[in-house]
């Protein structure tokens, strides 16, 4: 399958990356090159093949629905760009 | 000290031949002396780890000393280390002081061992050269001009070059095996699950484990013992007992069946790479094993199907790195969408941002069946191709690698580099360990022999492994760097 401008832009804007047109060309030919590679997966026959999400076929645990863990808002935040009273600070969404 | 294993440093140890500060204090000087060349460490905590030997000192005078206590160790800067900055080698966590310690770093600790710091590596595991870590390329110990193989190269080289007995790596597609070989050290992958990925900063979850790399299978036995085992606080984390590694290292080897998959053994593979496996092979005939030529008829299709699973997962993982609860963040942001492009296009290098969006495409609407489920088939087949073998032999063996550590900056085209990993990757598409052992030299540059076991298959891996290094001497074998420099 090509891979267009319009396919890197796409999956800039998904993956919320900001990407210059530059930048954006050298993606092109990069992802480009990987996708040829990768598309050698078409020529296997999978017919009647269930996909492998986990190499040992496990499926996800459940835990008893109890409380384990503690409130450690003020140790997590210390890494944090910009807090103030115990709230993550990010740029005004609502006006 | 620091031309023996961590068997003989914990057997010194126990002896009262030195201290754990004295060894510990050995190995910093040789970090300060001889790290300025090869960049394999991040971040060194001196202190801490003065203090941690202290501790072993005093737990051994009172008699309540474990194996490996006060055994300096190192750790990838991939685990998160409580108070100790864990970037992952990238500028998105520069900044990044970790608020806990990873499972593998809590047990260490509880064994008594001593962490001198965090290793380089390729940024957020990604790559096959280290030259991805925005803090600078590796070099490899046994020729400077080298890499030292990735993406736990840094842990690779200290190791090599005697600034540390043992390291702690992790492996996604050969990211301890490779690197291993390419340093002449051993380095050990466990089945997927065997050891908790809690704390381990997320690469591809369903392929990502982390294994010890030191310079003995004994050692990785030792250190195994210490790390594996079930986290309820990782849920992909195995509920399965725990054996002694050490204790069946010297079984004999008489019977055991060897399987040499054709595949291994192709086009593209340096004659001098499997002149020496062939050599290595020969060694094992000699202790009583026997070989048969085995197929793994859908090799050559893991390098797509990882390409695909792999970033698809990165995609998701990376995803909170969003300049807002951690890590960098962009000055002055307009707006939230501003914040988050800007923030993740400064923070992140340019193989993760490829990997981002290769995986975001091929998860996109319109696209995902035709890549991700279809990987996820194919990896299906390549885990049976692998089971299938092992119903006729009990290890497989071949290069780790199609060719001896490439020199820096030889490989720009990131396909090509991505073919590296040709004989590593679809091991952790099935899950199971794989090993490398030093089996040999080209040009100067180690070679590695990989083994290959099926799923919870170390103890016999590390056996195999271990009677290969009672009857010769590559893992003996020393870079000239290690003595000039330091």
């Amino acid at each position: 399958m090509a891979l267009e401008d319009s396919h890197v832009r796409r999956a800039a804007h998904l993956a919320r990356l900001a990407v210059s047109d530059d930048q954006a060309s050298g993606f092109v030919d990069d992802l480009s090159r990987i996708l040829d590679m990768v598309d050698q997966l078409q020529s296997v026959d999978t017919e009647g093949v269930v996909p492998l999400a986990h190499p040992l076929d496990a499926t996800q645990r459940l835990r008893a629905d109890e409380v384990t863990e503690t409130n450690q808002r003020d140790n997590f935040q210390r890494c944090a760009p910009a807090v103030e009273e115990g709230l993550y600070l990010v740029p005004r969404v609502v006006e | 000290m620091h031309d023996k294993t961590v068997t003989q440093l914990a057997a010194a140890l126990k002896s009262g031949e030195f201290s754990s500060r004295e060894l510990t204090s050995h190995f910093l000087q040789r970090i300060e002396q001889a790290d300025g060349t090869l960049n394999s460490f991040i971040t060194v905590t001196a202190e801490q780890a003065l203090n941690q030997a202290d501790v072993a000192d005093q737990a051994r005078a009172a008699g309540n000393a474990g194996a490996l206590a006060g055994i300096p160790l190192a750790l990838k800067d991939i685990f998160c280390t409580h108070g100790v900055k864990t970037t992952c080698g990238s500028k998105m966590l520069d900044n990044f002081i970790a608020p806990y310690d990873a499972t593998v770093v809590e047990k260490l600790s509880a064994a008594g061992t001593i962490s001198l710091g965090k290793t380089n590596m390729d940024e957020f595991a990604m790559g096959s050269s280290n030259e991805n870590s925005y803090f600078g390329a590796v070099k490899n110990p046994w020729d400077l001009s080298a890499v030292p193989g990735g993406s736990s190269g840094g842990s690779a080289a200290a190791v090599a070059a005697g600034l540390v007995p043992a390291a702690m790596g992790t492996d996604t597609g050969g990211s301890i095996r490779q690197p291993a070989a390419f340093c002449g050290i051993t380095g050990l992958k466990p089945t997927y699950g065997r050891v908790s990925r809690y704390g381990i900063i997320a690469y591809a979850s369903s392929l990502d484990q982390a294994g010890p790399m030191a310079r003995s299978a004994e050692d990785c036995a030792h250190l195994l013992n210490v790390i594996a085992g079930h986290d309820v606080r990782d849920s992909t984390s195995v509920a399965r007992g725990v054996p002694d590694y050490t204790e069946t290292l010297n079984a004999p080897l008489s019977g055991l069946k060897i399987g040499l998959p054709k595949e291994y053994f192709g086009d593209g593979l340096d004659p001098e790479v499997e002149k020496a496996v062939r050599e290595a092979v020969k060694v094992y005939e000699s202790l009583g094993a026997t070989v048969r030529e085995v197929s793994l008829p859908h090799t050559h299709y893991a390098i797509p199907a990882y390409y695909v699973i792999a970033p698809a997962e990165a995609s998701s993982n990376l995803s909170r790195y969003d300049g807002v609860r951690f890590g960098h963040r962009c000055d002055a942001p307009a707006d939230l969408i501003d914040l988050y492009t800007r923030s993740r296009a400064e923070g992140f290098g340019e193989e993760v941002k490829r990997r981002i969006l290769i995986g975001t495409h091929t998860l996109s609407e319109g696209f995902f069946d035709a890549y991700y489920t279809k990987a996820q088939k194919v990896r299906r087949l390549i885990r049976q191709d692998f089971l299938d073998a092992f119903e006729d032999v009990d290890v497989l063996m071949g290069p780790a690698s199609p060719t001896p550590a490439f020199d820096l900056g030889a490989k720009k085209d990131p396909v090509s580099m991505y073919l590296q990993d040709i004989y590593t990757i679809a091991v952790n598409l099935a899950g199971i360990p794989g090993i490398s052992v030093p089996a040999g030299f080209a040009g100067g540059r180690p070679i590695g022999l990989q083994i290959l076991g099926t799923h919870f298959a170390e103890a016999q891996l590390l056996n195999v492994a271990h009677q290969f290094q009672q009857a010769t001497d590559w893992h003996l074998k020393r870079p000239a760097f290690a003595e000039e420099n330091a």
